[in-house]
């Protein structure tokens, strides 16, 4: 078995099979023609076709976010591999372990501006948690192997394999090593007993606590110790955008969101708190705002994460605990059960009487009475008709914001969004990768106008792969947040936010083969999405819901503002 | 403030970029990098001096050690440690300016390296105080050429910086 030699093509399938890998995304083209035929021959995973590389990579990156283990995603050179950058990045940013196998011209073609050549590694560099060149058929297993442990480790994140065409015809003996080390690469996994222990003795003294969970918690699958030591503090906790589901949100300990378009109560309760805990997050600029105006409080802050670099990089913080957040908390939770002291019960109530005041003011009422379709109104009801049960993927915008504010979800892992790039075009490769992955999952693709023609041609996919997506689009024919800006900021100057010329998305999801409905009406919105998910339940269909072009996303804090510096309506 | 910052990382294609890209990627300053292999072909050793706050230079040392490639980071500029770096000048040496640069020459602990019958090349090894001085000792109008490597540091005694 060790004599019999495998060219590097067989040698990519190989690893995939045996890393374990049920689905990858990708587009042929000549640098992998090798790979494809051999993927042809294969059936130990499914190969989805897209019809652009940048939705391979969105597909493979949703699969990752919705399951917890690496997507992969397979593009050719020089047009195949920048095309597939903007996924690449925006998995970056939120931190998804992926492994991107990208062809490259043959070896000695490298440098001589060949037929679609671009330096992949080159342009990938500070978009991916790492990258790899193979020069050597024999290196390949290894690399691949590489490339999975570093994605799924520490921090997660993206990696590209850059494999030339020679490499997959050359042969060598195949080996896929069980485990590999690295000497330059040991992610912390274990916190430091002393600072945790300082931690744990910070949150049972605070009086006015407050627990700030980001998309750590769920990269970290650490919800369910999350919630439990939350509600053994009895603190109140609010979540980023990334971090939504990382605590049930119909529980009255939650806040809500928090940031640019979070609630009050989560924005003051960051503000006014004494002790605040931040759990894999990493206090960005729409979650906290001016870190000045921040830091003018004076509380103190905990903050567990698995990168070091993340901790003190905006926000000075008392106690830095570098660690897997889940055995982080987990050594936390021990230590708090083992009765290591005592909440002071009446500073805690005096907090939630003035947590009460703040979450009193309602501020994500908005108007029920309009004779226009609200936008929050038709997430609402995408909420009850799915039972809260939904995946809901989102492009980037106002209707993620309010997919983001109006669906309360309850668990990880359901809400799926391009937060740190803010990716538009990501919604419905998305949701593709979730429906691949979750078969009998209902999948919700929340977006808007805009953001919905950024990959509209994977409704082709779609068809192929007879996904049951519903696209639920919120088309109030303006690129609503620039619109949203434009008005706030720049004297309602709508400079090219108006999206005239739409297409009629009932045709082109009907041209595309797929069910369209058109809901002009409040009293259509339920109709429509209880058919969408009953009668229409194994049909890909299109909502294009024609909404209030004037709302906006409320509360809003501007850009450059601090978190008690809110718009309010 | 200024620091020097040593490091360790796989002696692998592309190593250096990462490195180059993540300072300019983030903003960070970079005085001079030099690179070169270690006693172990398969690890370099570079070494970085840069200036920034406290904080920024956390975050530097911090976002070197993510990189995959990096196996050790140590600011030098925490400890006591010695700097040192090369300089090749061209300098006029005509007329009575040929014995006036053979003295400073040796004033500095420099030596000729290279002779034409206009001008000396002068080797000179220090801190870098110590090279600009001579710089500035020397008339400008008679330096044709510098090359300067920037500074390689180390600990002293039993500061060591090793797999």
């Amino acid at each position: 078995m060790a004599d019999m030699e495998l060219t590097g093509a067989e040698i990519v399938v190989r690893c995939l099979r045996d890393e374990g890998i049920k689905h990858v995304f990708g587009y042929p083209g000549g640098a992998v023609l090798n790979i494809y035929d051999e993927i042809y021959k294969q059936t130990a995973f499914e190969h989805i076709l897209v019809r652009h590389e940048q939705a391979a990579v969105h597909a493979a990156d949703a699969y990752a976010r919705s399951t917890g283990q690496v997507g992969v995603a397979i593009v050719t050179s020089g047009p195949g591999a920048t095309n597939a950058v903007t996924g690449i990045a925006t998995a970056y940013m939120d931190s998804i372990p992926m492994v991107v196998i990208s062809g490259q011209v043959p070896t000695a073609a490298i440098g001589q501006d060949a037929f679609q050549e671009v330096d992949t590694v080159g342009i990938t560099r500070p978009c991916v948690k790492h990258n790899f060149l193979v020069k050597d058929v024999r290196d390949l297993a290894t690399t691949i192997k590489k490339a999975f442990y570093i994605a799924a480790t520490g921090r997660p994140g993206p990696v590209v394999v850059d494999v030339p065409k020679d490499i997959t015809q050359h042969a060598c003996a195949y080996l896929y090593p069980a485990s590999v080390s690295m000497r330059s690469y040991n992610p912390t996994s274990k916190g430091h007993a002393g600072q945790i222990k300082k931690a744990v003795q910070m949150l049972l003294e605070a009086k006015r606590p407050m627990i700030y969970t980001g998309g750590g918690v769920v990269l970290g699958n650490a919800a369910p110790r999350v919630t439990e030591m939350v509600r053994l503090l009895g603190s109140p906790v609010t979540s980023t955008l990334m971090g939504l589901g990382g605590y049930p949100a119909p529980d009255p300990l939650f806040l809500g969101m928090l940031g640019m378009h979070g609630t009050i109560e989560a924005n003051m309760a960051m503000q006014h708190c004494d002790v605040l805990l931040a759990v894999g997050a990493r206090f960005d600029d729409r979650v906290i705002g001016n870190p000045k105006h921040f830091a003018k409080e004076a509380r103190r802050i905990i903050h567990i994460d698995v990168d070091p670099s993340s901790i003190s990089k905006r926000v000075r913080v008392d106690v830095p605990i570098v660690g897997e957040v889940d055995q982080v908390i987990e050594e936390m939770l021990k230590q708090i059960q083992a009765g290591s002291g005592q909440i002071d019960q009446s500073a805690l109530k005096a907090w939630w009487t003035q947590i009460e005041l703040w979450r009193a003011q309602d501020c994500m009422k908005y108007d029920h009475g309009s004779a226009k379709i609200k936008p929050q109104y038709v997430i609402e009801k995408l909420y009850e008709v799915t039972g809260g049960q939904a995946y809901v993927t989102s492009d980037v915008g106002q209707h993620q914001m309010w997919a983001a504010q109006y669906y309360p979800f309850d668990q990880p892992r359901r809400w799926i969004n391009s937060g740190g790039l803010g990716t538009m075009g990501f919604g419905l490769p998305a949701a593709m990768g979730v429906q691949m992955a979750h078969p009998g999952a209902q999948v919700a693709c929340v977006t808007g106008e805009g953001s919905i023609q950024m990959n509209i041609q994977e409704l082709s996919t779609c068809k192929e792969w007879k996904l049951p997506i519903k696209v639920i689009l919120l088309n109030n024919g303006f690129l609503g947040m620039v619109r949203q800006w434009q008005q706030f900021f720049y004297e309602e100057r709508y400079a090219e936010s108006y999206m005239t010329s739409l297409p009629d998305f009932v045709k082109l999801a009907e041209a595309y083969g797929h069910v369209g409905i058109l809901v002009e009406k409040p009293e259509d919105v339920e109709p429509a999405l209880r058919d969408a998910f009953g009668k229409y339940k194994d049909r890909l269909v299109f909502i294009n819901f024609l909404t209030d072009p004037a709302e906006n996303v409320f509360p809003m804090i501007p850009a450059g503002k601090g978190l008690s510096e809110m718009i309010l309506v | 403030m200024r620091h020097i910052i040593s490091l360790l990382m796989e002696n692998e294609a592309g190593a250096l970029s990462r490195v180059a890209g993540l300072f300019s990627a983030r903003g960070y300053n970079i005085e001079s990098l030099t690179v070169a292999p270690t006693e172990d072909a398969t690890l370099s050793r570079m070494t970085i001096v840069t200036r920034g706050s406290n904080d920024v230079i956390e975050q530097i040392t911090k976002q070197l050690n993510k990189l995959i490639d990096v196996v050790k980071v140590q600011d030098l500029s925490d400890g006591s440690h010695i700097e040192r770096e090369l300089m090749l000048v061209k300098v006029r040496a005509s007329g009575e300016m040929r014995e006036e640069m053979k003295r400073m020459a040796d004033i500095f602990r420099g030596r000729i390296i290279d002779v034409s019958d206009k001008t000396y090349t002068i080797e000179l090894t220090g801190p870098g105080s110590k090279l600009d001085a001579f710089l500035s000792a020397v008339d400008a109008t008679a330096i044709v050429e510098t090359v300067r490597t920037g500074a390689s540091g180390i600990g002293r005694g039993d500061r060591i910086m090793k797999l």
